[in-house]
């Protein structure tokens, strides 16, 4: 006699697995034309305005899978089958993680050369940046006056800040990014005294989001924080969080005498890209003035493009002068940050 | 859980159940062993840098917040579940059910909405210092919601549920007979449930403490909020900010170390010991009657972790749900929620269905291979789901590209992926997720009913499939539905692995709350929060339903042990 019910069970399974299958399959045919495959670590309510436009202006469909980690994985292992074409990501580490796992390919573009700094790409056009996210200081508008507020990342480390400090994670991206600059500036030692000059300043352990230091400065836990720009003018218009936009003003730090730290939202052709004409288009559409321009009205990002007119709420916020290093030089430490911030034991 | 003998049929047939098992197992185990697979390839050796900085701390918050819901969770379980079984109080019929209620609510979604609360920012601290006059922080003291503390308290308040669904089931099967000889032997209530009552529940209550630690070990998103730094926080460290993979699969793999031992270690502790009834008569236990203040005390006990797992979270979420209505409904919400029951529906199936089928293959084809097999795929519930996302896209990428380059070669046409990036991919993760539910239901179950009973059945002349239909699948019936329960509303609420495995244009109501909790305002997905919570909710008091009309003298089901009449169960 035969396990009956079980075999039923089973073959219902398989039924429904291979149905799954022939549709995804069928879905698949569909995606290779007039299409473009998009793995991105970026929200898609925030990209999708932007992919709208492109498919309008150029009828190429862009599908978009987003995760928050494991997409550079998960290219790697699908390899050359890969339906990938594009990678998007929030950060500059990221872009060179796919980069050295040589997922990527170098993408020559004129447009792109010329819309796109080359501090913000990579020499030979394996990664480029789109926007550009400043990481600045938020000080309290009641107990800081503009004229004490530290103009310098450095000045973070300053005892004169004792408890007063509130930033998130140390093993946080952004923070990382910002460790990674001061390495860079500053080589391993210099930047171990610096963290552990602004652990000792901290109000509280590092704990929350961008956000939520704000937060923290308007019910008085502390009087500074660090935070991306734009979450200010996010901030302003979402009106449980207005006040808390109110309680600070913006500062633009400079690092190393040069400029404010800027990370980068940035894109990359895969290795195994299958549509890679329509990839490139999408590039060039992102980089030029129309994308840009949506970019900074969404999101209140800093176009990688000159002379895109800056929206108003960036321009009420102060004039940026950005950290001239480039980009792919401060990625490569990021190992190097992380493994301070573990030392000094920031996040204890 | 006791072990039965094997109930060894022809050789032939045996080894027919033996090789499918075995297969099978090893599908499921694959994603476990293609994490150890990247270990053994790490970028750099990560060890000496840890070890010097933060791994002690690590495994001391690790073990303490294990320690900490290990408590909780046998605290509040064992002791609810012994007050709805064995007393009767007001309001006792609706803790029954309600008591199970917080397993429908992500722990994430409970860190977020207690630390709004209790924040300093929060309305408790807010309106005490309104209430005080205080300034800042510094002229009082309250505990600090974002602490090991915190992290302990909003994850037992969710998690307890499964040591409170196994416990009681247990209860209510152990037979008057032991617990009156206990009383006629001048034992109070009392000591009668501390040296009789619970030391005979031990291996139900335990199984159910094992899934909650496990869960807390795969938990990143409850740590990763309340900036507690844990092993599973280290992982996520090793791999995505010092990209390397492989140091951060040996990070995991030693978490899963910690499970194997204590596991090992309460097997070791109840070696020679049976459960099992030794009376045939059964007799339902006369309820303690509860009145004045004791019966205060037992409806507080019930209450408090409902209000904190989930009436507070369910309340909160609909404010936000209601406010921010209009920004967060979409007519896409109804494509989500489809995905998301269409996902969990074809999990659960899988998972009990794999379940049963290794479950009973290992009752009659023998077990070393076969138990170890399902050993390591039942370690899928520790492991943080976007480190099992990777392992499952290993395998399931592998033999893509395998089938692809075989045609290739053979009809020179490309295959492309067939598995990976498919909803197969994400239902898969779920199974191997999820089996150790499933599994530990229907082993537990399958092992109360007694070898004679196969026996019979073989002798009358079924086959080990049919014994399998028409005696052991009716008897198991309801532990596989409420097993089937747990794995469809823990698929629900299932996130990490969903994002990192799903097709393009995908999503499930977790995946759309998480792309705008992610930008730091889950204010505006608490309605898709507040559904997920909801879907959970209808099985899990569908589920609690069958189990209050169990009873071991019935023909009703209860949960991971069948009511047979009380027997002579299998020993050791």
């Amino acid at each position: 006699m035969k396990p009956v019910v079980k075999k039923t069970a089973l073959a219902s399974i398989v039924v429904a697995g291979i149905a799954v299958a022939t549709a995804m399959a069928a879905e698949e045919a569909s995606l290779n034309v007039g299409e473009v495959n998009v793995y991105s670590y970026r929200q898609p309510f925030l990209v999708q305005p932007l992919f709208e436009a492109f498919t309008a202006q150029s009828g190429i469909k862009v599908n978009v899978l987003f995760a928050k980690t494991g997409l550079v994985e998960r290219l790697k292992q699908e390899g050359a089958n890969s339906p990938a074409d594009l990678i998007f990501t929030v950060d500059v580490g990221r872009l060179s993680e796919a980069y050295a796992a040589a997922l990527t390919q170098p993408v020559v573009s004129p447009a792109l050369a010329a819309a796109i700094p080359d501090i913000y790409r990579e020499p030979d056009g394996h990664w480029y940046g789109l926007t550009r996210r400043a990481r600045i200081i938020y000080a309290s508008r009641d107990r800081i006056a503009p004229n004490e507020a530290p103009k310098t990342y450095e000045e973070l480390a300053d005892p004169k800040w004792r408890g007063r400090i509130c930033t998130r994670s140390g093993n946080h991206v952004y923070q990382v990014g910002l460790t990674a600059a001061m390495v860079a500036h500053y080589g391993e030692a210099r930047t171990e005294a610096w963290l552990k000059g602004i652990k000792q300043n901290l109000a509280r352990k590092p704990q929350g989001n961008d956000r939520a230091q704000v937060k923290a400065i308007k019910e008085g836990e502390c009087d500074i924080a660090l935070g991306n720009h734009y979450y200010y003018v996010l901030m302003q218009q979402n009106k449980e969080q207005a006040a808390w936009a109110k309680a600070v003003y913006p500062v633009f730090p400079t690092i190393g005498g040069s400029g404010t730290h800027v990370n980068i939202s940035g894109m990359a052709l895969t290795k195994a890209s299958p549509n890679q004409e329509n990839a490139v288009k999408l590039m060039e559409f992102l980089a030029g003035p129309m994308a840009q321009q949506m970019y900074a009205e969404q999101n209140y990002e800093y176009p990688i493009l000159d002379g895109v007119p800056e929206t108003s709420a960036l321009k009420a916020m102060g004039p940026m002068i950005s950290d001239s290093l480039p980009l792919a030089d401060i990625s490569r430490h990021r190992s190097a940050a992380i493994k301070l911030v573990d030392k000094v034991g920031y996040n204890d | 859980m006791t072990t039965g003998p094997h109930h060894k049929v022809s050789q032939g047939t045996s080894r027919v159940w033996l090789i499918g098992g075995i297969v099978v197992a090893a599908i499921v185990a694959a994603p476990i062993l293609a994490i150890a697979w990247i270990a053994m390839f790490p970028s750099e050796n990560i060890w000496p840098h840890l070890i010097s900085t933060v791994l002690p701390r690590q495994i001391a918050n690790t073990a303490m917040l294990m320690l900490g819901n290990g408590i909780g969770v046998l605290v509040i379980g064992v002791t609810a579940a012994w007050l709805v079984t064995t007393c009767r109080f007001p309001g006792r019929p609706i803790f029954e059910w309600a008591l199970l209620l917080p397993l429908a609510v992500p722990a994430y979604i409970v860190a977020f909405v207690y630390t709004d609360i209790f924040e300093f920012a929060g309305l408790v601290q807010t309106s005490l210092r309104a209430l005080f006059g205080w300034q800042s922080a510094k002229d009082y003291w309250f505990p600090d919601i974002r602490t090991l503390g915190g992290a302990m308290f909003v994850m037992s308040s969710v998690l307890y549920p499964y040591v409170y669904l196994l416990a009681r089931a247990t209860f209510q099967e152990q037979s008057v007979c032991m617990l009156e000889a206990s009383r006629v032997l001048g034992r109070g209530p009392w000591r009668t449930f501390f040296t009789v009552a619970l030391p005979l529940a031990r291996p139900a209550i335990v199984v159910g403490l094992a899934l909650a630690l496990m869960e807390t070990l795969a938990d990143f998103g409850t740590v990763d909020f309340f900036a507690v730094n844990t092993l599973t926080v280290g992982v996520f460290n090793v791999w995505l900010n010092m990209g390397n993979a492989g140091g951060a699969a040996q990070i995991s793999l030693v978490t899963l170390a910690f499970v194997l031992a204590l596991l090992a270690l309460e097997r070791v502790g109840r070696r020679g010991q049976r459960f099992h009834h030794t009376s045939t008569r059964y007799r339902p236990m006369p309820p303690f009657e509860l009145r004045g203040l004791r019966a205060a005390g037992a409806i507080t006990v019930c209450a408090l972790p409902i209000i904190a797992g989930f009436i507070v979270p369910a309340l909160v979420l609909s404010r936000h749900a209601i406010v921010h209505f209009e920004e967060s409904w979409t007519p896409a919400f109804f494509g989500f929620a489809r995905n998301s029951i269409l996902l969990a529906t074809c999990a659960a199936a899988g998972a009990v269905a794999l379940a049963i089928f290794l479950a009973y293959g290992r009752r009659i084809a023998g077990h070393t291979v076969f138990g170890a097999l399902s050993r390591v795929a039942m370690l899928g519930y520790a492991v943080p789901g976007a480190v099992l996302a990777i392992g499952v896209i290993i395998p399931l990428a592998r033999f893509d590209n395998a089938v692809d380059l075989l045609a290739r070669d053979v009809f020179g046409v490309s295959t492309g992926l067939l598995l990976s990036g498919t909803v197969f991919a994400v239902i898969f993760a779920y199974i191997v997720r999820f089996l150790a539910v499933a599994l530990g239901a229907v082993e537990a179950s399958l092992t109360k009913i007694r070898p004679t009973m196969d026996m019979a059945a073989r002798t009358l002349g079924s086959g080990p499939g049919e014994t399998l239909r028409r005696v052991h699948l009716p008897l198991v019936r309801s532990s596989v539905l409420a097993a089937a329960t747990i794995v469809f509303v823990d698929s629900m609420k299932e996130l990490p692995a969903t994002l990192i495995l799903r097709p393009f244009n995908f999503d499930t109501l977790a995946t759309h709350v998480f792309q705008f909790a992610s930008d730091e305002l889950l204010e505006q997905s608490a309605l898709a929060a507040l559904t997920i919570v909801i879907a959970g909710v209808v099985p899990v008091i569908l589920l609690s339903r069958a189990i209050r009309s169990a009873h071991p003298a019935g023909r009703a089901p209860s949960f991971y042990s069948e009511p047979l009449p009380a027997q002579a169960g299998v020993g050791d």
